[in-house]
């Protein structure tokens, strides 16, 4: 929960969910196959949607280094170890990444895309919340890196427009002196009066949308129906034990929101800051893992076309996807890789433990829920 | 009588000294200039926008959405914070100007008191919010130091209800801001008044009630109407204290400007802001109304 995480929680959840209804509008896949074919490798790269298209992954590689840049925007060196992601690939590829504000939003992120279309400086790859995304398919082009059927097919377009990239499951965060929590409702015990803080106002911000799904469907709710969770908040705060602060890691080591609902990657990544001052314990609650994805795309006028698809093929490899695990986000990719013994397992055991089939939000269901608590939020919590 | 006169603090009627210097009107452009940027443009863009819908279509559900019952209660909970304080601001800020009043002129009393208003008059937003959080908030040292003493307070979270918490701490600029407004006015009270009541047999309550109380009611009422909007308008105490719920309008028009949730609310917040243009419009008129009508009993 440092500054850009902050910022960035918002929407995650809505990410795939919000997504899965775009796959029909996005454009369709190039079909134009194979290798051969005249022309310089760079033209080739601005519009193959795979790195077999762009000549094979070699000629991928000699083209970005002919490129010799990739501009990236809004990766803070801290948020999820964009900080070592970059380096690696500098390192790997021999291409110099050019980070520009890297405290941007992701709408800022497409702002940038539109006002410098045409530049050498205009971004090349978008890392993206969901709700940003969703409205701006037509700045994508589709790309399939070649890992692509490894990405689990609600986490991504079919043809490859935009593919989540990392994400995470809503969690109870929590001060170790705390009685053990295990589950949602654990919460209404009286030991957590005036302790129990939802990381912003469900009707405001993503993080806390999906807070109140959580506990929905901890409470035996379900996508289709919050009102449970609503239900859980107003038990809550009549029992005394909500407290209506925005928590931020001040009011985290002060004391003041001993018990933060918010995304498992930003309430562990508070425990590992917190570390010697207050042991913050993280949980995901057993059959209530809601799930929400950032998303990364390609932009279609990219400057470094070459090497904007290289990116995407290295943030997908193996390497790429492990060292999002050491920021303690979960990479897309995660259930493939334990699968084949690939996966970080240091890391990978650090995370909060789940239970149950994930949770993810389809369009419609989150268009609902933001309804339901237009309508009800207020009544529930004032 | 007054040198320091809040909006519509005039204390006597008196016959207007009408002088109209020449270049007065060239003084005043600047000021012209100013209120068309900052305020009539402002408005404008909140009038038109709150009518128009998807595509920039004239629509009248931006204005309907306003009876939607949490947007209706918000008005509500924020007409009633803002009574309250103003009221409570009122009340106590009128008792304090009157005490500096009576107080030697000059002295230290009234120097330090009149300064201390002015610095804390103006202390809002998220400097007072903090300052609440770390002395009465839940780690704040007051509630510690009761809980030393055997008061536990913890848990408790009524500092960031609206019913309590934002009372108290809006009044807490609300009074000051009233002794500031409202001093100038006591402070033209003469003595001499006071005597020549007591010599024609009156008794206090007589001079309050016939003498100071009918001078001082305009220069109340307009400096409780002040206060009444300096509450309704407040937001960055209470968006830094209250995060969930947005329980008043201001909060409300926040949310519908920047949710990442609900998208597409942003003509609604217009439209909200329009309604609470309108209640201070409405408050504004009543205050007019009363006005002339004790300027008329006082002309009498």
């Amino acid at each position: 929960m440092n500054g850009p995480s902050r910022r960035r929680t918002g929407a995650a959840a809505l990410a795939t969910a919000t997504l899965i209804g775009l796959a029909a509008c996005s454009p369709p896949a190039k079909t134009s196959g194979g290798s051969g074919g005249s022309g310089g490798t760079a033209d080739k790269a601005a519009t193959a949607t795979s790195a077999t298209e762009a000549g094979g992954m070699d000629a991928l590689v000699a083209a970005a280094k002919k490129e010799g840049t990739l501009n990236v925007i809004a990766l803070p060196p801290d948020w999820a170890n964009y900080g070592e992601i970059i380096k690696a690939f500098e390192a790997k590829y021999g291409v110099k990444v050019a980070s520009a504000q890297p405290d941007a939003s992701s709408a800022d992120e497409i702002t940038a895309a539109k006002n410098l279309q045409g530049q050498s400086k205009a971004p090349d790859v978008f890392d993206l919340s969901a709700a940003v995304a969703a409205v701006n398919t037509s700045l994508f082009a589709p790309y399939k890196v070649a890992t692509f059927a490894e990405v689990p097919d609600k986490l991504k377009d079919p043809n490859g427009t935009w593919v989540n990239d990392y994400g995470g499951f809503m969690s109870i965060g929590y001060d170790g002196k705390l009685p053990t929590v295990t589950t949602v409702s654990d919460l209404l015990k009286p030991q957590f009066k005036g302790k129990v803080a939802l990381n912003g106002d469900p009707t405001k911000a993503g993080a806390g949308f999906s807070g109140v799904v959580m506990a929905a469907i901890a409470q035996g709710g379900s996508p289709d129906d919050i009102s449970k969770g609503v239900d859980f908040f107003s038990q809550l705060k009549a029992a005394g034990n909500f407290l209506p602060v925005d928590p931020t890691p001040a009011t985290i080591e002060s004391g003041q929101t001993p018990v933060v609902i918010d995304w498992d990657y930003l309430n562990v990544a508070q425990g590992a800051k917190l570390k010697g001052k207050v042991d913050w314990k993280t949980v995901v609650p057993p059959n209530a893992a809601v799930g929400g994805y950032y998303v990364q795309a390609i932009n279609k006028d990219a400057p470094h076309p070459a090497a904007a698809r290289l990116w995407q093929e290295f943030l997908y490899s193996d390497q790429g996807q492990n060292l999002w695990l050491k920021g303690g986000a979960r990479p897309v990719r995660e259930e493939a890789m334990v699968k084949a013994g690939t996966i970080d397992k240091a890391a990978h055991g650090a995370l909060p433990k789940t239970e149950g089939t994930p949770v993810l939000l389809t369009t419609a269901q989150s268009d609902k829920a933001a309804e339901y608590l237009k309508a009800n939020w207020a009544k529930a919590v004032g | 009588m007054a040198e320091l006169t809040a909006p519509g603090t005039t204390v006597a009627p008196g016959r207007p000294t009408s002088r109209r210097p020449t270049g007065a009107l060239l003084g005043v452009l600047p000021f012209f200039g100013y209120t068309a940027i900052f305020l009539l443009t402002p408005t404008l863009v909140v009038v038109i926008g709150a009518f128009l819908g998807d595509g920039n279509r004239p629509s009248l559900g931006n204005v309907t959405a306003l009876t939607q019952p949490q947007v209706v209660s918000a008005f509500v909970n924020s007409v009633v914070l803002s009574a309250v304080t103003a009221v409570l601001g009122a009340v106590f800020g009128a008792l304090l100007s009157y005490a500096v009043a009576t107080g030697r002129p000059g002295g230290t009393l009234r120097r330090v008191m009149t300064a201390l208003c002015g610095v804390l008059a103006q202390f809002g937003g998220v400097t007072l919010a903090f300052a609440f959080v770390a002395t009465v908030g839940m780690q704040g040292f007051v509630t510690i130091w009761l809980q030393k003493i055997g008061v536990d307070l913890a848990g408790s979270t009524w500092l960031f209800e609206p019913t309590r918490g934002l009372v108290l701490v809006y009044t807490y600029f609300q009074i000051p801001l009233m002794l500031i407004v409202f001093l100038p006015a006591v402070e033209g009270l003469r003595p001499q008044w006071r005597e020549a009541a007591e010599t024609l047999g009156g008794s206090t309550w007589d001079y309050w009630r016939h003498v100071a109380g009918p001078i001082l009611a305009p220069s109340f009422i307009g400096a409780l109407l002040l206060l009444f909007t300096n509450a309704f308008s407040a937001y960055a105490t209470a968006a830094a204290l209250v995060s969930q719920g947005s329980p008043i309008i201001p909060l409300q028009i926040g949310g519908a400007l920047s949710s990442e949730v609900l998208l597409g609310q942003e003509n609604v917040g217009k439209a909200m802001a329009l309604g609470m243009v309108v209640i201070v419009a409405v408050v504004m008129t009543l205050y007019a109304v009363l006005e002339r009508r004790t300027t008329r009993w006082l002309g009498r």
